[in-house]
């Protein structure tokens, strides 16, 4: 006893007494068109959270008509460490550590977010030459963190080279970094009242063998994709996001300056004395991934700008303030066994000082008191406003560090930059983005 | 601090208070009998915290201290509330808002200028429209709301531990004030500013995650950080940090919220 099929989609089946029976054949596809069946086909699909172009482990859900998305929800926390809360727990240079770890392409903004943040509430200056190169590791990161935006984003739109120069090129800055701060990545370098250590030899000029590499590489991917009609099809028009638009979703950075809102901290609010160097804050009208791309490949050769103009600047001096009482650490020296406290520091505090040993047994174990209060101090990130919001209440401990991540704020324009779009073009919106799903999960 | 819950906390000995301190107590108590044991908080200037004082030292509670550092007080300075003129643009502020709302300073509980940084204490009640007016009126155009945070201040002198932060950013002036509501525990709510700054959208959920505020109005107050089912809010004081001890060479390092703790 065989039914009749009442639609097209369906198959004919036979009842038996071992259950239904389905006859499976082919049909007309032009049946199943017509039949109406197909008209509210609508598809949820999880994109992630470790699809390999959502940038780590974020989770889109996508709700699909076809290959129209009409809506997209973004699912995060899968890398909540609760780095804000272990703040809570440690001393204020301890903080350093933690908040390094939150968005780990950029870690020297971290830092030096968060150590703005603690200075302002010390009432402390930071000498001179500590300011020169915190703008010259921040530039220098923030080189390194377009890179692998640049290089992620090839091999998210398909082309696998440019992810091989983005990362062969920041190779070349974390070495810098490892030079300087002893670390790739995590580097703890930037610390409240200056920097943990100067620049060693020979760090200088490997930075300007950097100043003329880096600017014959980005000729190099100018070459390869600007002209390039799929890379530009790819992203012409793609993901648009204007400027109120962006303002009201609280979008910063390169995505608010590609919205024609030429809006830069380091021109507008300057702090670490960026109103003494010269850059253009690079700003394009169109507002979409276009633009973005534009936009931050122009910035990385403003940053180099800025790199040369620092190390023009560099003047012998002191990286860690006066007060004996914040500066930690900074009486280091490199040993035969690595960095460590310089031998000069262990024989006075050793031999000839006790108050001097108590007083670096103190500073190291107990670390110094923060008058109470609360700030905010915003710098610009490769990925916009970044800023820690510090309270204390006048302990060696911060009592609340809430991190003000670019990141995650950005991630609520996804909806805003997807819906209505093809499911191929999420891809690039989310790779213009540039989310870091550490900092988005702190 | 983290670690003191609100029963340990050593009281100060009224004996022991400076008369200025002794002062403020009085008045918080008559504005307490005044004002009666009702939690209704909007719109009603709550009295100047007073003083916050800890005894010892090392974490050392109960009878563990032989070393005579547990007769050690230290005040800690309460931020006083700024009067004007309140310097720089803060007054150029202040006078725009006047003009935009002339009631709002009924709204207004404290202004506190500290550090260059202008904070001003809203009642919940007036929020919105304190924000509504921030962000539209010419003269102030706060555009974007940079951050919202929580902080829990458990021994809070105004019993309203809960406060909600928000940065706000005038890209055309060039300027930044920050906005603090507070709520008890008992009743954390607080008005969702998402109408106003669609930003505020995914912070209040964090915010709400983290600390427990709720915001009413919100379309979607769900957590965002912490898995759908948990059960607490990990960022308030009270919650624990959790860790294990670790033992290396036969010593036993305690987990980081055990350990000694100075301030």
């Amino acid at each position: 006893m065989t039914s009749t099929p009442s639609s097209p989609t369906e198959s004919p089946y036979t009842e038996s007494t071992e259950g239904r029976v389905y006859t499976v054949t082919g049909g007309d596809w032009d049946d199943v068109v017509t039949s109406g069946a197909a008209g509210e086909e609508r598809i949820v699909v999880n994109m992630g959270p470790q699809h390999p172009s959502t940038h780590g482990v974020l989770r889109l859900v996508l709700e699909l008509e076809g290959e129209l998305v009409t809506d997209a929800r973004v699912v995060i926390g899968y890398l909540h460490t609760g780095i804000e809360k272990n703040c809570e727990y440690r001393t204020w240079t301890q903080g350093t550590t933690f908040v390094t770890r939150a968005d780990y392409l950029s870690p020297l903004f971290n830092e030096t977010a968060y150590c703005l943040s603690v200075e302002r509430l010390l009432d402390a200056q930071v000498p001179e030459r500590a300011q020169v190169i915190r703008v010259l590791m921040m530039e220098l990161n923030r080189i390194s963190s377009h890179l692998v935006w640049i290089a992620t984003t090839g091999m998210e739109l398909g082309a696998i080279s440019m992810m091989l120069y983005g990362f062969r090129e920041r190779e070349q800055i974390l070495d810098i970094f490892e030079m300087v701060t002893g670390l790739r990545m995590n580097h703890a370098y930037i610390r409240p009242g200056g920097v943990s250590q100067d620049l060693p030899p020979g760090a200088v000029e490997k930075i300007r063998e950097l100043l003329v590499d880096l600017p014959k590489a980005l000729d190099g991917y100018d070459r390869l994709l600007t002209g390039q009609p799929i890379w530009q099809q790819r992203q012409k028009n793609i993901g648009v996001l204007d400027g109120p638009g962006c303002l009201a979703l609280g979008v910063t950075g390169p995505m608010l300056r590609a919205a024609g809102i030429g809006w830069d901290l380091r021109k507008e609010q300057p702090y670490c004395g960026y109103e003494d160097y010269e850059f253009d804050v690079i700003t394009r009208p169109e507002g979409d991934c276009w633009a973005r791309y534009e936009v931050k490949m122009a910035e990385m050769r403003e940053s180099l700008k800025i790199v040369e103009q620092a190390l023009d600047k560099l003047r012998p001096g002191p990286i860690m303030v006066a007060d004996k009482k914040i500066a930690w650490p900074a009486q280091l020296a490199l040993g035969s066994d690595g960095l460590g406290n310089s031998l000069d520091h262990v024989k006075k505090i050793m031999g000839t000082s006790m108050e001097a040993l108590i007083h670096h047994f103190k500073l190291v174990t107990e670390g110094f008191r923060v008058p109470p209060g609360q700030a905010y101090v915003p710098i610009e990130a490769p990925r916009g406003e970044l800023g820690a919001h510090i309270v204390s209440d006048g302990g060696t401990r911060p009592f609340r560090v809430h991190v003000r991540e670019p990141s995650f704020i950005n991630l609520q324009a996804v909806p805003a930059l997807v819906q209505g779009g093809y499911v191929a073009d999420v891809v690039s919106s989310l790779s213009s983005l540039d989310p870091v799903l550490g900092g988005v999960d702190r | 601090m983290a670690d003191q819950t609100p029963d340990e906390k050593p009281q100060p000995d009224a004996a022991d208070l400076p008369t200025a301190s002794a002062a403020v107590a009085a008045e918080t108590a008559a504005a307490q009998d005044t004002e009666g044991p009702s939690t209704e908080i909007d719109a009603v200037r709550p009295a100047e915290p007073a003083p916050v004082y800890r005894t010892g030292m090392f974490g050392v509670r109960g009878s563990g201290d032989t070393s005579g550092y547990g007769g050690l007080q230290r005040r800690v300075p309460v931020q006083p509330g700024a009067v004007k003129p309140y310097g720089g643009y803060f007054d150029d502020v202040d006078a725009a808002l006047a003009q935009a709302w002339p009631g709002y300073r009924d709204v207004v509980e404290k202004v506190v200028v500290h550090r260059g940084e202008m904070t001003i204490h809203v009642a919940r009640a007036g929020l919105l429209q304190f924000l509504q007016t921030l962000r539209d009126d010419p003269d102030l155009r706060f555009e974007l709301l940079s951050a919202v945070s929580g902080v829990h201040y458990p021994d809070d002198p105004t019993g309203r531990p809960l406060h909600s932060v928000y940065h706000l950013t005038s890209l055309t002036y060039r300027r930044r004030i920050r906005v603090e509501v507070s709520v008890p525990d008992e009743d954390p709510h607080v008005p969702s500013a998402v109408a106003v700054y669609p930003t505020a959208d995914w912070q209040e959920r964090e915010t709400w995650d983290l600390m427990g505020i709720v915001y009413d109005g919100h379309p979607a107050l769900t957590r965002i950080l912490m898995p759908d089912d948990w059960v607490g809010h990990p960022q308030r004081k009270d919650y624990p940090l959790g860790g294990i001890p670790v033992e290396y060479k036969g010593a036993s390092i305690p987990p980081p919220d055990e350990r000694r703790s100075y301030s």
